[in-house]
């Protein structure tokens, strides 16, 4: 990318310094860390935690394309890649993709977003953090002890009686991890109900808001269902109640409606803050007020409450009734018209914008393509007769990644690159930013794309060997792995570099219109030494250039 | 309450945002706006709840409408008057736990106290009693998993009771393992309540709760109430099907 090509307007570097007051340095030390009330400390403690969580996660995807390299079972025994699958899985769902953007990003800007002091309740927040290490503590021990083997779903009655592994300590950490999720989830909804600035109408709200409000809503519906849901089989196992036990009369049926309808809506949970932190992007890196913002803002509503009505989808060759099937089906298709809504506006927002291509947006770029993929292959499931052929195959696998992966990730790293000046005060370096996001495309292309083929020619997934023939495929899935792996090894060098190294970024480096641009890098404790009053419409880019014109330069 | 009342209340919270007490948290603008994020909390984590225990009511409303008799069987066999004490003694701590509140509001601090000693003393009574019910099941073999036998049902000793077929018999396990899951977790929120009740007996002794800031007891005050609401259905669900046929 030429460097006229840019947005970015740092300021002069000889003579820049970081504010001499921040969060950062307010206070010292680890008691004033692990102690801390503010909401941009505690996401900056879910970072780390999640992106070491991540890497343990990650660990585990390559041990699984590792052993698929050959078609005979050789790296590991097929017990032993049953473990090495269900941690992957519980692992980044529940420790990594769900409390991702919200816990980290959403922490951190959601009460700035509004022109807040700190979230609702920054004691619960503090909680939520710990709650959420004590369950990755709880699923790690689960995997130190000797692991799980029923997939992350846990399905009965395997989980119950047929399996002799940590079923009930995996169970018990997602059970604590949620109740994490779920005091993240009813402090958004307290803070955008009650703490919003003067002038921050509903209809002024930041994109970013929305999508985490829709979040926090699907959040506190769902996850206590689970949390009954694993507790009951918790107690099937070490006391042996029956509600799900068909010897006892119970029906396993019944855990698949109760585990789902927390599960599906996860989906959503792990992909609509991913949407929320897309908006804020297409919009600053293409100069233009977004293109349908309640079009937008309510389709992520739509996804949330659509999003409660599908779940039987995951259980149609299970036995359920055909005509529940039908109408579940026509729900499931029903999910595709808001998000097919937010993608029309972000191509719509792009039309005629100014666009520039720094690493945030190549990186929402990479959203658009892969969870479009991902998002139509969703369809394709939906379907009934598709459905039936391509279950349980590697087709599903490629679908999912490519929504959580393809979708999610990239969503959230475009997220980081994006906010990262705003959190550190300092830029990392644009070129290996912009090659780390194309590598990650390229990266994730070859390691999922060949799964849909694998998946359409009939290979099932969770198994440690497969028929020679699918071989090929499999290799070139390996191999785009380890690109992928170096996709997300990048940004990983740079951007600790950068806490030290990095330019200094300034308060507003994107030229983007949102408050939390408003205000120096990196924040204040308190964010803003007054209580800002909005009185514009969020994404007025003409307001900011008027901002900008009658601004006095201020140094130092 | 009112219209004067309220507007004593709306004046005293209007002068006391000017005045910030110190119990205003730093991030609130006003004292209402502090009150109102937490009474909303409170009701939000309640919602959690509600879809806690819905889980284990829609896998009540399935099971029973499949397994009818052995429900009707399973639900004879437990102790009505231990059950109906229970409901009495549970709706009797409500009304404890809400003059607390108001004890709390018109700043009464011994009142206060005791009401909170009172509802302790109510809720521990509930989970005695429900303990006995829980050692009477173990001493009838009604228990899913540790000692369950179908006899009972198969062979009932009561003239009223109707024999079941040992393949209908064999689903009372189910309605015995929903009383035990659904007993059980009302019952662990029960104790988690008297818990933090304790905590608030001491803070309120220190007069806490009496100057002003009434929302911690106010908002313990709507969990306690809705494990109450919570077993005003479970005694109907689980005791009172079909008894007197």
């Amino acid at each position: 990318m030429s460097s006229t090509n840019t947005i970015v307007v740092l300021p002069d570097q000889s003579t820049a310094q970081l504010p001499r007051k921040n969060y950062l340095n307010q206070e010292y030390g680890l008691k004033s860390w692990l102690l801390t009330g503010d909401h941009k400390r505690i996401g900056l403690l879910y970072l780390f935690s999640i992106t070491f969580f991540f890497f343990i996660g990650g660990a585990f995807a390559s041990l699984i394309r590792l052993e698929l390299l050959t078609p005979a079972s050789d790296l590991m025994s097929p017990d032993t890649y049953n473990k090495v699958f269900s941690m992957h899985g519980i692992i980044m769902i529940f420790l990594f993709l769900v409390p991702s953007v919200p816990a980290t990003l959403g922490n951190f800007f959601l009460p700035i977003m509004i022109g807040a002091k700190d979230l609702a309740f920054p004691k619960l927040n503090l909680l939520s953090w710990y709650l959420y290490m004590a369950g990755g503590i709880f699923i790690l021990s689960a995997m130190v002890l000797g692991g799980v083997d029923t997939g992350w779903t846990f399905i009965t009655p395997l989980s119950t009686h047929y399996v002799n592994t940590h079923v009930v300590t995996a169970a018990m950490g997602i059970f604590i991890a949620g109740f994490s999720s779920i005091l993240t989830g009813i402090n958004f909804i307290v803070t955008i109900h009650r703490m919003r600035a003067p002038g921050m109408t509903w209809f002024r709200l930041p994109l970013f808001v929305w999508g985490q409000y829709a979040t926090s809503i699907l959040i506190v519906l769902g996850t206590p269902v689970l949390a009954i849901t694993l507790v009951l089989v918790a107690l099937e196992r070490t006391t042996g109640i029956g509600i799900f036990d068909p010897t006892k009369g119970g029906d396993p049926l019944l855990f698949e409606h109760l585990f789902w309808f927390y599960s599906h809506p996860a989906v959503y949970i792990m992909i609509l803050p991913g949407m929320a932190v897309i908006s804020e992007v297409v919009s600053t890196f293409s100069r233009k007020r977004i293109f349908g913002y309640t079009a937008v803002a309510f389709s992520s509503v739509a996804i949330a409450v659509f999003g409660f009505f599908v779940w039987e989808h995951h259980m149609f060759i299970m036995g359920v009734s055909n005509y529940s099937a039908l109408v579940f089906s026509l729900l499931t298709m029903l999910v595709a018209v808001p998000s097919a809504i937010k993608i029309f506006n972000w191509s719509a927002t792009l039309y005629k914008g100014s666009i520039t291509f720094e690493a945030p947006m190549l990186y929402a770029f990479g959203f658009f393509g892969l969870f479009t993929i991902g998002g139509l292959t969703g369809v394709f499931l939906g379907t009934l007769g598709m459905n039936i052929h391509l279950t349980e195959t590697y087709f599903i696998v490629a679908h999912f990644h490519f929504v959580m992966v393809g979708g999610m990730l990239m969503a959230f790293l475009a997220g980081i690159h994006f906010w990262w000046p705003k959190m550190t005060g300092r830029m990392y370096p644009a070129s290996v930013s912009q090659l780390a996001a194309v590598v990650t495309f390229i990266g994730f292309i070859f390691t999922f794309f060949p799964q849909f083929i694998l998946g359409y020619l009939g290979m099932p997934r969770r198994y440690a060997a497969y028929p020679p023939e699918f071989q090929v495929l499999n290799v070139l899935s390996t191999a785009g792995a380890t690109i992928l792996a170096v996709g997300y090894l990048l940004p990983m060098l740079y951007l600790p570099w950068s806490l030290k190294y990095g330019k200094i970024a300034g308060n507003n480096p994107w030229q983007a219109t949102g408050l939390e641009w408003q205000i120096q890098s990196p924040p204040l404790t308190e964010n803003f030494v007054e209580t800002p009053i909005m009185d514009h419409e969020v994404y007025d880019y003409e307001w900011l250039a008027n901002k900008t014109a009658h601004e006095v330069e201020t140094v130092g | 309450m009112d219209s004067h009342a309220i507007a004593t209340t709306a004046g005293e919270v209007h002068a006391e945002a000017h005045a910030h007490p110190a119990y205003l948290r730093h991030h609130f603008e006003t004292v209402e706006q502090q009150r109102e994020a937490a009474s909303f909390g409170m009701w939000l984590f309640l919602l959690t709840e509600f879809m806690f225990f819905g889980g284990m009511f829609m896998a009540y409303l399935i099971y029973r409408n499949w397994y009818h008799a052995a429900f009707v069987a399973g639900s004879n066999t437990l102790n009505i008057w231990m059950g109906t004490a229970n409901t009495a003694i549970l709706i009797c701590s409500s009304l404890t736990m809400a003059m607390a509140v108001y004890s709390a509001e018109m700043r009464r601090k011994k009142s206060l106290v005791v009401y909170l000693i009172l509802t302790i003393t109510l809720g521990l009574t509930f989970l005695g009693i429900k303990a006995a019910e829980y050692k009477e099941k173990f001493d009838l073999h009604h228990v899913p998993g540790a000692n369950f036998s179908i006899e009972s049902f198969v062979h009932p000793t009561s003239p009223r009771a109707i024999a079941l077929a040992p393949d209908m018999a064999e689903k009372t396990q189910v309605y015995f393992s929903l009383y035990f899951a659904m007993t059980g977790m009302h019952a662990l929120h029960m104790i988690i309540g008297i818990g933090i009740l304790l905590v608030l007996v001491y803070r309120a002794s220190q007069g806490a709760y009496t100057e002003g800031h009434t929302s911690t007891v106010e908002n313990f005050g709507l969990y306690w109430h809705f494990v109450d609401v919570i077993w005003t259905f479970l005694f109907p669900l689980l005791y009172l099907i079909s008894r007197y046929r």
